[in-house]
């Protein structure tokens, strides 16, 4: 609740500050700040306001509201957003099907939409469009660039598992596409499953060299910990979405020397990124995760391109937004032919931190420059 | 497929359906003596848990705060009992879903309240953390030998109490003839509190037990609930042993489906494709094994009320 209320506050202060400037800019972000996968929206929200605070401008509104992970309630108030308080650009959704849901309509209406995270294949390929910017990641970007280091660290036998859903089964895509060869057997689970006793038979009876996963939200804290107490010995790899602070502090010991990708961490070193992490430790008390990291990159990226242009000017402000002049804490960044990254991926190691809970450490890099495949299909 | 997986696979199963045993067990107490649908089951299992996380965080101990969790599910039960659920026996079955199901939706949020949607952690003990040897070289988790052992445990003793005991055979009176035992001077609401607490308990006990192994929060209940339904229906409402059986069929017949389906549509058909097909079809089984049942025994295995 306490998130909630404070989302609320922002907004009646943020209202009442703004009405009377003539060219402000309204951002309205709907993401999800209740229910299962909410630290995913807080944080998009809590990195995003925190780029907004550091830039001390007062001609920017921005509205915030809960999804819930709805589809139909994102629907309905991106309707609102954009009828009754008319922003100019919208943000913040979290789950690929909500973004497949609002998104199109949205930007076919000649709002801008910046995604800080859902970056499902139809928008990066058949239905790109000019008016919408993801500043994450196309989705497989983390699975695959996961895949091509995997086979550049000898494995040559691996056992995949996720669940049965379209992103489960883009997430298997986007891996064996950049691994490239052979896998040992691929394994389905139901989503929101939480017992994982037959999985770990039958990975404990393969012949496979190594596990690969993708189990976002309670699904991987509830399988890491049964994987531990298995008896199971296999090196473990996944992206960022089964590893994030948050998920690896619930899951405890059983996460430590797990391997991920990631196309950020927090002790990447650049200037642009210590200043965020610092300022997140100390506006939030707690050490952000690659959402929050999002987050700030999506504001970052629109103050940047509002010191050139008003969303108003639609053509002038859609190229800056396309030039991507600002500090990402990526360190380098910028946007290919279909507005979505071409970035470095990163591996990290879950390692005991000082503190002795777990936590992330930078490895090395994964891929250099990843681009999605799907930017071959997109026209505009 | 090997002997091993196949060992391995037997005992997961033999684990689901003890663990389903303890939800279904209350479950069918309360339908059969009580007349009563409880779609709120799940709910006590989740509080079990919670308490259980609670307690063994600030005790250290989990044997601890598995007390207080089966503890505090009994007691969750018997407010709940008191407070609402005494007002639906002379109700409608619909009236009793519609009232129960608010009570999901009551515990769920007020747990959301108190303690934010975040997982809780729980871990089992470090006595019985790691694996022992199967026969065949494989490895088996201890805590998941000592889930099946409480099952067990619980199983006998409720036949024990049933069977063997005032209490229980008041409970079988109950289930024959209610107005009957309250005219031989029975006292049925006290009755009735004490098998809903029993059956709550039952459910926090098996939300402890499988807290440890999965993550506590909000929700974790309702899933299960469903399969403890299916084994009701199955076992024949209102039979201890109709659950018992029901449970280690849901169990076994779930987690070898989950396993051998995708390999056997592998036989004929791309990998990919096999485990998305396989996957599906193992999500299904166990309403068709209901199905089939239900073709033959209309009332289940062992009906309570032939």
């Amino acid at each position: 609740m306490n998130t909630l209320t404070r989302a609320g506050l922002g907004l009646l202060m943020t209202t009442a500050v703004a009405s009377a400037q003539a060219d402000e800019v309204r951002i309205g972000m709907i993401t999800t700040l209740s229910g299962g996968g909410s630290h995913l929206g807080v944080d998009v929200r809590d990195g995003f306001m925190l780029a907004i605070d550091q830039a001390g401008r007062d001609d920017i509104e921005v509205l915030i509201q809960d999804d819930a992970r709805r589809p139909d309630l994102a629907k309905s108030l991106s309707n609102e957003f954009m009828q009754r308080d008319e922003v100019d650009i919208m943000t913040g959704i979290i789950w690929s099907n909500l973004a497949m849901a609002v998104v199109p309509s949205v930007v076919r209406q000649g709002t801008f939409y910046l995604s800080p995270n859902a970056g499902p294949s139809a928008l990066a390929g058949k239905m790109c469009h000019e008016n919408y910017f993801n500043v994450a990641y196309q989705n497989d970007n983390l699975h695959g660039a996961m895949g091509a280091y995997m086979r550049e660290q000898g494995f040559e036998n691996p056992i995949l598992m996720a669940p049965n859903y379209p992103a489960g089964t883009d997430a298997l895509g986007g891996f064996k596409h950049l691994f490239d060869d052979e896998v040992a057997d691929e394994i389905y689970t139901q989503l929101g499953q939480t017992d994982y006793a037959a999985e770990i038979a039958r990975i404990r009876a393969s012949d496979a060299d190594s596990l690969f996963f993708f189990l976002p939200g309670g699904m991987g804290i509830s399988f890491m910990k049964q994987w531990e107490n298995s008896g199971v010995e296999m090196p473990v790899f996944g992206a960022a979405f089964s590893f994030d602070e948050t998920i690896i502090k619930a899951v405890g010991s059983a996460a430590i020397g797990a391997m991920n990708t990631s196309q950020w961490a927090y002790d990447l070193e650049n200037a642009a990124n210590q200043a965020f992490v610092e300022g997140f430790r100390e506006a939030y008390e707690r050490t952000p995760t690659l959402y929050a990291a999002q987050g700030y990159d999506t504001a970052r990226l629109i103050l940047s391109a509002l010191e050139k242009a008003h969303p108003d000017d639609q053509d002038a402000f859609r190229e800056a937004l396309r030039a991507a002049d600002f500090d990402s804490v990526r360190g380098k960044f910028r946007f290919g032919p279909n507005h979505h990254p071409i970035q470095d991926i990163h591996v990290r190691e879950v390692v005991e931190g000082e503190d002795g809970e777990p936590t992330n450490r930078l490895v090395g890099l994964a891929v250099e420059d990843i681009q999605d495949i799907y930017h071959v299909d997109c026209k505009m | 497929m090997s002997s091993t997986l196949l060992l391995e696979q037997l005992i997961n199963g033999l684990q689901l359906g003890t663990m389903l045993f303890l939800m279904a067990s209350g479950l069918t107490l309360v339908f059969g003596v009580m007349g009563l649908i409880n779609l709120a089951h799940g709910s006590f299992y989740m509080v079990g848990a919670y308490v259980t996380a609670l307690a063994t965080a600030s005790s250290g101990s989990f044997l601890l705060g598995l007390a207080a969790g089966v503890l505090a599910a009994a007691a969750a039960g018997a407010i709940v009992e008191l407070l609402v659920i005494r007002r639906l026996y002379q109700r409608q079955h619909l009236d009793q879903v519609l009232a129960t199901f608010a009570l999901i939706l009551v515990f769920s949020e007020g747990t959301r309240w108190l303690f934010g949607s975040s997982p809780l952690w729980l871990s089992p003990p470090e006595a019985l953390a790691g694996s022992v040897a199967l026969p065949g070289g494989s490895r088996y988790p201890v805590y998941r030998l000592v889930i099946i052992a409480v099952g067990m445990v619980v199983a006998a003793g409720l036949y024990l109490l049933i069977a063997h005991t005032r209490l229980g055979m008041r409970i079988r009176a109950g289930e024959s003839d209610r107005e009957m035992i309250g005219a031989l001077g029975v006292n049925i609401r006290r009755l009735y509190t004490l098998v809903f607490a029993l059956g709550a308990a039952l459910a926090g006990l098996a939300g402890s037990l499988v807290g440890a192994l999965q993550s506590v929060q909000v929700g974790m209940g309702e899933p299960v609930l469903i399969l403890a339904f299916v084994v009701i229906v199955i076992g024949g409402i209102g039979s201890i042993k109709g659950a018992l059986l029901g449970a280690l069929l849901v169990g076994l017949v779930d987690t070898l489906g989950r396993v051998f389906l995708p390999a056997l549509f592998g036989q004929f058909m791309a990998p990919s494709d096999a485990a998305g097909a396989g996957t599906a079809l193992a999500a299904m089984l166990i309403y068709i094994l209901m199905a089939v049942i239900l073709a033959f025994k209309p009332k289940g295995l062992f009906a309570a009320h032939d």
